[in-house]
């Protein structure tokens, strides 16, 4: 990551941290890479870089914990740079990468490269994963002291579930050592088995072998118990049905370390987005139903879901490109995650502005403990800014990722990033700011 | 040229009932020309027609075979097992090659729900479903309704009970649609391992024994029990399923009245459906086979955008 030795003020914006409890327009200096000052008609040091943020929205860095950039192993559908570039554009300033890679990111050296991967570019900061098991086959406890050390922030086996519960508990336990959580990927596997979107009566109608509720729930319950009974943090990815945030709430009354998030599609989108057999909308946990749409939102709401994440998944149009049973799972989300939330949840009301920086900023750095997710005096500099209500159709051929697998092409969005700035240095620059 | 029933036949969900109608309808002049010593008519003449079976079928090929050689079509046969990822020809580029063949039908029958709507949205020529994966079966679906309205003269307001493994069935899914269109009441029967979750959601009533589906229908369409459902876990075994849910001649008997006994073929003799009674007096199962044949016909035919009306001078040997 370069150091930016400019000193950057962020003038005229809305800023927004929950962290500090700021709500108010004012200006934000960034000197050396942190947070030095904020307030109203901040002086500027000389040769500072001044940005125009009146009419945007001033806020912590957004944070993915859950993407996957395919490298290495398939640097034909992404790799580090387009997806931490991609994820620059779509306002997040540090991302997790997930480490179902070819080969699997289950060893030190695996992390480190990565690390260096992303350090080669100018854009988001990229977080590794490391497996929970060697290989993500499920038998063997991977190395987390020695990839933390290389830099891992959390493990999961994502891709896959954990299938064992002993392996669960054990890595549950031992994560304990290093203060990371477990991240899980709640499928029974067996329930599963064949299915390719949700069992109801869509699946019923196509005649293709639906994945019912019941198969994310079952592990979902099985984690919650599994946490407790160990005393570990366990993160509960891309969550989709109205029973797993019934189950979340019951463990989080009982002040079990239950953590959980939910996906733009997810709290979007239904099963009869599937219709007309349209790949574009497959992915794993599959689109639900309307009213597991409405308990989502409202769950994101209240904070039982505590953060969005992307799971970001992309795919190579050919493979895409295929009869439904044999496409394979994922769309892409780095890109549209932020109007998505503005569009379908704050504009309708279900959330407002603070709520969605902290669920997407200043949750996902606490419950991980990442840098940032604040913008507190002598933070990092990782800052978002956006406009609420830009307007803008969804191309993918303009995504900065490769992938182009996603289900909103043609979508009319409100919200776009204006500047992202990672370590006081203007990684992105939306297209219509430039001139600024 | 516009046909009345679009560019093509992939599903009975889509269509409206009259246009389920005019198959039926036109079906009738084409029965009659397979009844004939030279059974030919120049119809078609010229078209060339494509049957891409990618799952192994007899009965279904050879009928739409025949169908396509009556009415003088140009046909080829393309038998492929697996699905196009085994294959290693992507059924896209499958797609591409027939366009710049300039095939004019493709006849698809494929293990993947959704792959003839696949291969229509990518390709010019007429697509018609022969089966795609459990989703449905289209033409069989239509023959089934020539077959009950041969025999009661009307299918609306008629009881006809689907028997069978209806989770996994393209054919039930056929039927359900194209007899709730013609105004028909539907109900299954079978094992609940064997029916989809959201069955009740299609609009028919559902029987857990079949006894009560026997006293309550008209009409049984019994569909084939598939070896792999035993070893998969969804039933015990076979012997069970005919003890419990098999059409037996006792069965019926008990029955106050007489009770239509369809299958789409092939039967499992001994397991959904006893011999005595796929022989038996109430049993159209052959009526069902020549009329796929008729069936076929009209649609082949009113997709190349034949004229209803002259399908009864098709008949005589006019052109379309």
């Amino acid at each position: 990551m370069p150091q930016s030795i400019r000193d950057v003020l962020l003038e005229g914006g809305h800023v927004i941290d929950p962290a500090t409890g700021r709500d108010e327009v004012a200006d934000v200096l960034l000197r050396s890479g942190k947070v030095e000052a904020i307030g109203r008609n901040l002086g500027h040091p000389d040769g500072a870089e001044r940005l125009d943020c009146t009419g945007a929205y001033v806020a912590p860095g957004f944070i993915d914990v859950h993407c996957h950039l395919r490298e290495p192993g398939r640097e034909d559908v992404e790799t580090i740079a387009t997806g931490a570039r991609a994820a620059a554009a779509g306002g997040f300033t540090a991302i997790c990468a997930m480490p179902n890679t070819e080969p699997v990111t289950d060893n030190q050296a695996a992390v480190g490269f990565i690390i260096r991967q992303a350090s080669r570019v100018s854009a988001a900061r990229v977080h590794p994963i490391g497996a929970i098991s060697v290989g993500q086959k499920g038998d063997s406890l991977a190395e987390f002291g020695e990839m933390v050390a290389a830099g891992a922030v959390a493990v999961s086996d994502d891709g896959r579930p954990v299938v064992s519960a002993h392996l669960m508990r054990t890595a549950l336990e031992y994560a304990q050592t290093f203060g990371i959580p477990v991240i899980d990927h709640c499928e029974e596997l067996t329930l599963a088995h064949g299915g390719s979107m949700n069992e109801g009566i869509v699946s019923a109608r196509l005649g293709l072998k639906g994945i019912p509720s019941e198969a994310e729930e079952i592990m979902v319950i099985r984690d919650i118990l599994l946490a407790r009974r160990t005393g570990g943090h366990v993160h509960l990815a891309h969550m989709s049905t109205k029973g797993s945030v019934e189950l979340i709430r019951w463990g989080k009354d009982r002040g079990i370390n239950v953590t959980a998030e939910v996906t733009p599609h997810h709290l979007t989108l239904t099963e009869s987005a599937v219709e007309g057999y349209c790949t574009a909308a497959k992915m794993n946990p599959p689109l639900r139903t309307a009213e597991d749409v409405a308990v989502l939102q409202a769950a994101l709401r209240d904070g039982t879901i505590d953060l969005v994440a992307t799971d970001h998944a992309p795919h190579h149009y050919d493979a895409k490109d295929r009869e439904f049973a044999d496409a394979p799972f994922g769309i892409v989300g780095l890109e549209t995650a932020l109007a998505l939330v503005v569009t379908e949840l704050v504009d309708s009301g279900m959330i407002d502005f603070k709520t969605l920086v902290d669920r997407m900023s200043t949750r996902p750095a606490r419950l991980f403990g990442l840098p940032g997710g604040t913008l507190a005096s002598g933070s990092i500099g990782d800052v978002t800014v956006f406009d609420p209500n830009f307007a803008w159709q969804v191309d993918p051929a303009t995504f900065l990722s490769k992938g182009r697998n996603t289900p909103y092409t043609g979508k009319t969005l409100r919200g776009r990033a204006r500047y992202t700035v990672v370590g006081g240095a203007v990684v992105h620059r939306a297209i219509e700011a430039q001139s600024r | 040229m516009t046909s009345a029933l679009g560019k093509d036949l992939l599903d009975l969900e889509s269509l409206t009932p009259e246009q389920i109608s005019l198959v039926l309808d036109t079906a009738v002049p084409f029965k009659e020309i397979s009844e004939r010593a030279i059974k030919k008519v120049p119809a078609l003449r010229g078209q060339t027609i494509v049957n891409l079976f990618f799952e192994a079928s007899t009965r279904t090929r050879i009928s739409f075979e025949f169908a396509e050689k009556r009415l003088s079509a140009d046909t080829v046969s393309v038998a492929s097992s697996g699905s196009s990822v085994s294959k290693g020809e992507t059924l896209v580029d499958t797609a591409r090659n027939l366009e710049a063949m300039r095939i004019d039908m493709v006849v698809i029958r494929h293990g993947a729900s959704g792959a003839a709507a696949f291969l229509a949205e990518r390709i010019e020529s007429n697509v018609i479903n022969a089966g795609d994966g459990t989703h449905e079966h289209p033409t069989q679906g239509l023959l089934d309704l020539l077959t009950l309205r041969d025999h009661f003269g009307s299918l609306e307001g008629l009881r006809v009970c689907i028997v069978g493994d209806v989770l996994h069935s393209r054919v039930a899914r056929s039927n359900i649609w194209g007899l709730r269109k013609m105004g028909a009441e539907v109900a299954v029967c079978g094992p609940k391992s064997l029916l989809p979750h959201a069955i009740a959601e299609l609009g028919v009533q559902v029987f857990p024994r079949v006894e009560e589906a026997i006293e309550w229908a008209q009409a049984l369409n019994i569909l084939r029990l598939q070896l792999e459902r035993m070893t998969s876990g969804y039933i015990p075994s076979l012997r069970e399923y005919n003890r419990v849910f098999g059409v037996t001649r006792e069965r019926l008997e008990r029955a106050k009245h007489e009770v239509l006994i369809m299958h789409p073929g092939p039967m499992n003799r001994g397991v959904e459906i006893d011999s005595d009674v796929a022989d038996g007096p109430h049993s159209v199962i052959l009526n069902q086979v020549t009329n796929g044949v008729a069936v076929r016909m009209a649609v082949l035919y009113l997709l190349a955008g034949g004229n209803p009306e002259l399908a009864e001078a098709a008949k005589g040997g006019g052109e379309r």
